[in-house]
C-alpha cells in the first residue's frame, strides 16, 4: 500500500490529540486511515461535497487571479503597510519533480525572493516537515515574501467573513493549519540571512455573501506554541512500532479480525472530538463503547470522574460501592450522593427511578 | 454540567435508552408552532437549496431552489418564503391587551409608568438543531439589508417585496433566542437534550434523528434506543446514501455527489435547451424538487415528533412568566417595525453589545432559580451544589423583635441530609404560595442541622398569620439563592422599545450591501 502522505490538517488535528498513539503510529508511518477505518467496517462518513469544491476553486483562483494583484494588495493592506505597495507581483516557477524536488524548489524561491527585497507570490510552495521521525510534505495555499524579508502563510477558505467575523470554530482550524506551515517555514528560514516568519498569516475569505475576498490578519503565535510542543512530544514512529509484535501489519487486505488486532495493539485516547478530526473515529468509537469507557460522553465527564473510568464502575459506586471495597474515593462517594439526590427528586415527581440494582459485588 | 446529569447519562448507557433531566417543560410550547427546516447548498454560505415550512405536520410547503448559482430562483425561493412566514408572525400583531411598560425620560432620566398594549400571544419557529438557528441570523442578515424594486427604483437586482422584511423579522428572532429561557425561535435538539440525557456525548447529541432514538425508540423497528441511534447516524444504502437525512442546514455530501449534481445538471441542460421544451424544463425541476423533499421530510417529521414528546410533559409553572418576556420582545419588534426604524445593525455598538450581554447573565441565573423552583430534578443539582437543601424541621421556637409593635421572628431547626454551603452571614429563601419567604443563616450544628430565623411575610400582628411558618414535621426546601433575582419580568426590555419610545438611540439606516453579478445572495 503506498504510504499516504501526511497535510497540514491531518497534522494540525493530531496535535490536537497527542494523547494518542494510534493515531501518532498510523500517520507517522502513512497509513491510508480512511481505507482502514473502511477494511475494519467503520467507515468514516467523510468526503465533500462537489459543491463545495467547486466553490472552493473557484473562489481560490478568484483570489489569486491576475498574477495575484489581488492578493499581495490585501497582504499589503493588512500586513505589509511598512513596505512599498506591490506593483507587479513577480512569481516564481515552482514545478519540480516529486516533493522533495519541489520542496528544494522552494527553498530556492524563497531565497531569491528574499535577497530581491521586492513583492513575490509564491503560488503553492511545497514545504518539508519532520514529524515523529518521518517526513511530511506541505502545500499552503500562497507564502508571500515582503521586500523586507518577511514571509507570510496565506490560507484561502471559502466560508464567508460576514461583517468582519467568520465561524470561530472555521478560523480556529485555519489558524493550526496555518501554525503548521508557519513551522515548516521556520526551518528554512533558520537557514536564511534576513529571512523571518511573519506570525500572522493572512485569511482570505469570500466577504458577506459575495465572491469578493476579503482577508483578515490571524495571530497564530498561540496555535504555533501548541502545535510545536505537542509535535515535539509525539513519540517517534520507530518507537512506537518496535512495541508492535512482529509481523504486524495496516494492509487493508487483511481480515477484519486481523486488522482489529493490529489496530488495538497500539493505545488509543478516543474522545467525541475525534469525530471530526480522524477517520479512524467510528471504529475507536465502537471500542470505547463496548469496553464501557466514560470517555465516549466527553472530555468533561472523563475528568469529572477521575479513577473511575467505566460506566459500571460508576454506577456501582452510584449504587453506594462495595461493602469492603477500596476506600472512599471522594468521587464515588459524591455520585452516591447525586444518585441519592436523583432517585428522590424522580419519585417526587413520580417518576420510574433508574435502575437501581446493586453494584455486583463479589459474595 | 453537574454530576446528576452526568449520572444520567451513564444511566442511560445502561439502559440504552434516554433518562429525564427535567420532571416538568422547562419551555413554553405554542399551540400553533411553525416549523421551519431549511436546507443550505454546501460551500455556499447563504444560498439556500430548499425548506419545508408550515404550521400544518401534514401540509408542509415545499420550496426549493433547482439552481442554486441562479440569483432569480434564490429571490423566488426567499419570497415564498416570506410569502409562508410574514402573515404567520403577523397573524399575532392586532390581538393585544393592554399592559404598563417602565420609561426613562432622555432629559430627567426619571422613570414613569406609560400606558401600552402586548400582544396576547406571539409566533414560535421551531427549527432543528442549533445549526439551523444559526442559519436563520444567517437568512436575516442576508436579507434586511436589500432593497426592494420599491424602495429603490434604481436598485441592481431589487429584492422581491416583503424580503428585507423578512430579513429583519429572522434578524430578531434569532437574537432573541441568545436569551436564556426564551421561546420564539427553538431548535428540536435544544428542547429534547434540555429535557432528557442520552448514552451518548453531547456532540453525538446534535444529531436529531440519533437523539430521538434514544429517547423513543421506535417498537417497531427493534433493538435499544443505542441501536437505533447509531443507526440513525450511520447507516447507508447500497448507493452509499445514509438512510436518515442529516437534519441540516447541511446536506450529505454522498447525496450532494450522487444525486443532486447529476440532478442539477440535467436541470441547467433543460433549461438552456435550444428550442425551449417547457415539458422537459419542469419535469427536470421536478425531479430536483423531489430529491430535496426526499431529504427534507425526515427531519420534518422528526421536529413534529420532537415537540409531541416535549409537549407530554407537564409545563413548569415559571415557563408562562417567561413567554411574557417573549411576548414582549414580539411586541418591540412590531413597534420597530410599524414605527419605519432601519434594519438592524450590521454590529452592536459597544455599550449595546455589554447591554445585552449584562441582559443574558441576568436572564440565566432567573432562568437558573425558576427551573430549580419548578422541578424538584432540578432543584436537586441546586442541592447536590450547596446551593439549597431540604429537610424537616425539627423545632421551632417563637421569638420576637424588640421594638414597640413586636414581630414574629421563629427559630426553625431544620434536619438535612445536604450540605449547604454557607459564606458567612447568609439569607435562604424558600416558596410561600409562590412568593419568596426570606430567613436567615443563624448556625449549623454538629449534627447538620440548620437553625434559620424566619424574617417576612407572616403578615403585620404579633402573631404569624396561620400558615405563614413551618411546623415541627414539615418537609421543607430552602435555596440559598434569590428566587427572582431581577424586578419585574413584565417589563420589556430597551432593545424592544421602539425608539419612538425612548428605544436606544439609532445611528442611522445602514448602507444596502453592494449587490455584484456573482453574489450568493
Ligand atoms: S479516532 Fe482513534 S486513532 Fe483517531 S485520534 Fe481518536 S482515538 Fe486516536
Amino acid at each position: 500500500m503506498p504510504p499516504r502522505p501526511l497535510d497540514a490538517r491531518a497534522l494540525a488535528a493530531l496535535a490536537a490529540n497527542p494523547g494518542c498513539r494510534r493515531r501518532a503510529l498510523l500517520d507517522g508511518a502513512g497509513v491510508d486511515k480512511p481505507a482502514l477505518a473502511a477494511a475494519l467496517g467503520a467507515p468514516a462518513g467523510y468526503g465533500q461535497s462537489q459543491f463545495a469544491m467547486i466553490r472552493g476553486n473557484s473562489f481560490e483562483a478568484k483570489v489569486k487571479a491576475d498574477g495575484g494583484t489581488e492578493l499581495l494588495r490585501l497582504v499589503h493592506e493588512k500586513l505589509g503597510r511598512g513596505a512599498e505597495p506591490p506593483r507587479a507581483a513577480h512569481l516564481p516557477d515552482l514545478a519540480a519533480a516529486g516533493p522533495e524536488g519541489r520542496a528544494a524548489r522552494t527553498a530556492l524561491a524563497l531565497r531569491e525572493a528574499t535577497a530581491s527585497g521586492t513583492w513575490t507570490l509564491l503560488d503553492h510552495p511545497m514545504l518539508a516537515l519532520e514529524v515523529a521521525g518521518t517526513p511530511a510534505y506541505l502545500e499552503p495555499d500562497a507564502v508571500v515574501v515582503h521586500p523586507d524579508g518577511r514571509w507570510t502563510v496565506v490560507e484561502i477558505k471559502s466560508f464567508p467573513l460576514i461583517d468582519g467575523a467568520a465561524d470561530p470554530a472555521k478560523v480556529g482550524a485555519a489558524a493550526r493549519q496555518a501554525a503548521v506551515y508557519v513551522l515548516a517555514l521556520e526551518r528554512v528560514a533558520a537557514k536564511l540571512d534576513g529571512a523571518r516568519v511573519g506570525h500572522e498569516a493572512l485569511l482570505v475569505c469570500p466577504k458577506d455573501f459575495s465572491n469578493v475576498p476579503a482577508a483578515a490578519a490571524v495571530d497564530i503565535r498561540k496555535q504555533r506554541a501548541v502545535t510545536r510542543r505537542q509535535l515535539d512530544r509525539l513519540a517517534r514512529v520507530e518507537d512506537l512500532a518496535a512495541a508492535l509484535p512482529d509481523g504486524t501489519s495496516f494492509a487493508p487486505d487483511r481480515t477484519r479480525a486481523q486488522l482489529t488486532e493490529a489496530v488495538e495493539a497500539v493505545g488509543a485516547a478516543y474522545a467525541p472530538d475525534c469525530l471530526a478530526a480522524c477517520e479512524l473515529a467510528f471504529h475507536c468509537r465502537d471500542r470505547a463503547r463496548a469496553a464501557g469507557a466514560v470517555g465516549t460522553l466527553g472530555r468533561q465527564v472523563r475528568g469529572e470522574l477521575g479513577t473511575l473510568t467505566t460506566v459500571e464502575a460508576a454506577l456501582d459506586a452510584a449504587a453506594g460501592g462495595c461493602p469492603g471495597g477500596p476506600a472512599e474515593d471522594p468521587t464515588a462517594e459524591a455520585l452516591h450522593r447525586a444518585a441519592r439526590l436523583r432517585a428522590g427528586a424522580l419519585a417526587a415527581a413520580g417518576l420510574p427511578a433508574d435502575r437501581t440494582e446493586g453494584p455486583g459485588c463479589p459474595s | 454540567m453537574s454530576l446528576l446529569t452526568t449520572l444520567a447519562r451513564l444511566e442511560a448507557v445502561r439502559a440504552g435508552r434516554a433518562r429525564p433531566l427535567a420532571t416538568v417543560r422547562h419551555r413554553h410550547l405554542t399551540d400553533r408552532p411553525l416549523v421551519f427546516v431549511p436546507l443550505t447548498t454546501a460551500g455556499e454560505a447563504g444560498a439556500p437549496l430548499g425548506a419545508l415550512v408550515g404550521t400544518d405536520r401534514d401540509a408542509p410547503r415545499l420550496l426549493v431552489v433547482p439552481q442554486p448559482r441562479d440569483r432569480d430562483l434564490r429571490w423566488t425561493f426567499l419570497a415564498d418564503l416570506a410569502e409562508e412566514v410574514l402573515p404567520y408572525i403577523d397573524a399575532y400583531a392586532d390581538h393585544v391587551e393592554p399592559a404598563e411598560r417602565t420609561e426613562t425620560d432622555p432629559v430627567t432620566g426619571k422613570k414613569a409608568k406609560v400606558a401600552t398594549e402586548l400582544c396576547l400571544d406571539a409566533p414560535q419557529i421551531v427549527v432543528p438543531s442549533p445549526a439551523g438557528i444559526e442559519y436563520v441570523r444567517l437568512l436575516g442578515r442576508s436579507m434586511r439589508f436589500r432593497r426592494t424594486a420599491e424602495e429603490d427604483p434604481d436598485a441592481p437586482y431589487p429584492a422581491p417585496a416583503r424580503v428585507p422584511l423578512l430579513g429583519r423579522w429572522f434578524t430578531h428572532l434569532a437574537e432573541r433566542s441568545r436569551m436564556p429561557g426564551s421561546a420564539l425561535l427553538l431548535s428540536a435538539t435544544g428542547l429534547l437534550s434540555r429535557h432528557w440525557a442520552t448514552g451518548q456525548s453531547s456532540l453525538e447529541d446534535q444529531h436529531l434523528g440519533a437523539l430521538l432514538a434514544w429517547i423513543a425508540p421506535d417498537p417497531k423497528t427493534g433493538g435499544t434506543g443505542a441501536e437505533q441511534a447509531l443507526r440513525a447516524e450511520l447507516a447507508r444504502d447500497a448507493q452509499g446514501l445514509l438512510l436518515v437525512p442529516p437534519a441540516g442546514p447541511a446536506t450529505d455530501p454522498a447525496f450532494d455527489n450522487k444525486l443532486l449534481a447529476p440532478a442539477m445538471a440535467r436541470f441547467d441542460a433543460a433549461r438552456a435547451a435550444d428550442p425551449a421544451d417547457p415539458a422537459a424544463r419542469s419535469a427536470a425541476e421536478d425531479a430536483v424538487r423531489a430529491l430535496v423533499a426526499s431529504q427534507l421530510r425526515p427531519t420534518w417529521d422528526a421536529v413534529w415528533r420532537s415537540l409531541d414528546l416535549v409537549r407530554e410533559l407537564p409545563p413548569g409553572a415559571h415557563t408562562e412568566q417567561r413567554w411574557t418576556g417573549d411576548r414582549w420582545s414580539y411586541t418591540g419588534h412590531r413597534d420597530r417595525v410599524r414605527a419605519g426604524e432601519p434594519p438592524q445593525p450590521r454590529r452592536d455598538d459597544a455599550v449595546t453589545a455589554a447591554r445585552k450581554l449584562g441582559r443574558r447573565e441576568t436572564e440565566q441565573v432567573r432562568l437558573d432559580a425558576q427551573e430549580a423552583l419548578d422541578d424538584p430534578l432540578v432543584m436537586a443539582a441546586r442541592r447536590f451544589a450547596g446551593e439549597a437543601f431540604a429537610g424537616e424541621i425539627t423545632e421551632v421556637v417563637m421569638e420576637w423583635t424588640d421594638s414597640k409593635r413586636p414581630s414574629p421572628r421563629p427559630l426553625l431547626a431544620v434536619a438535612t441530609e445536604d450540605g449547604p454551603q454557607f459564606d458567612g452571614p447568609a439569607k435562604v429563601y424558600r416558596s410561600l404560595d409562590g412568593r419568596a419567604q426570606t430567613a436567615e443563616h443563624v448556625r449549623t450544628e454538629e449534627d447538620g442541622t440548620v437553625v434559620l430565623r424566619l424574617l417576612d411575610k407572616m403578615g403585620r400582628g404579633r402573631e404569624p398569620e396561620p400558615g405563614t411558618v413551618p411546623e415541627k414535621g414539615d418537609q421543607v426546601c430552602w435555596t440559598l439563592f434569590e428566587h427572582e433575582p431581577r424586578s419585574g419580568p413584565r417589563l420589556p426590555e430597551p432593545e424592544d422599545t421602539p425608539w419612538t419610545h425612548g428605544g436606544p438611540p439609532a445611528a442611522g439606516p445602514e448602507a444596502t450591501d453592494p449587490v455584484t453579478d456573482e453574489d450568493m445572495l
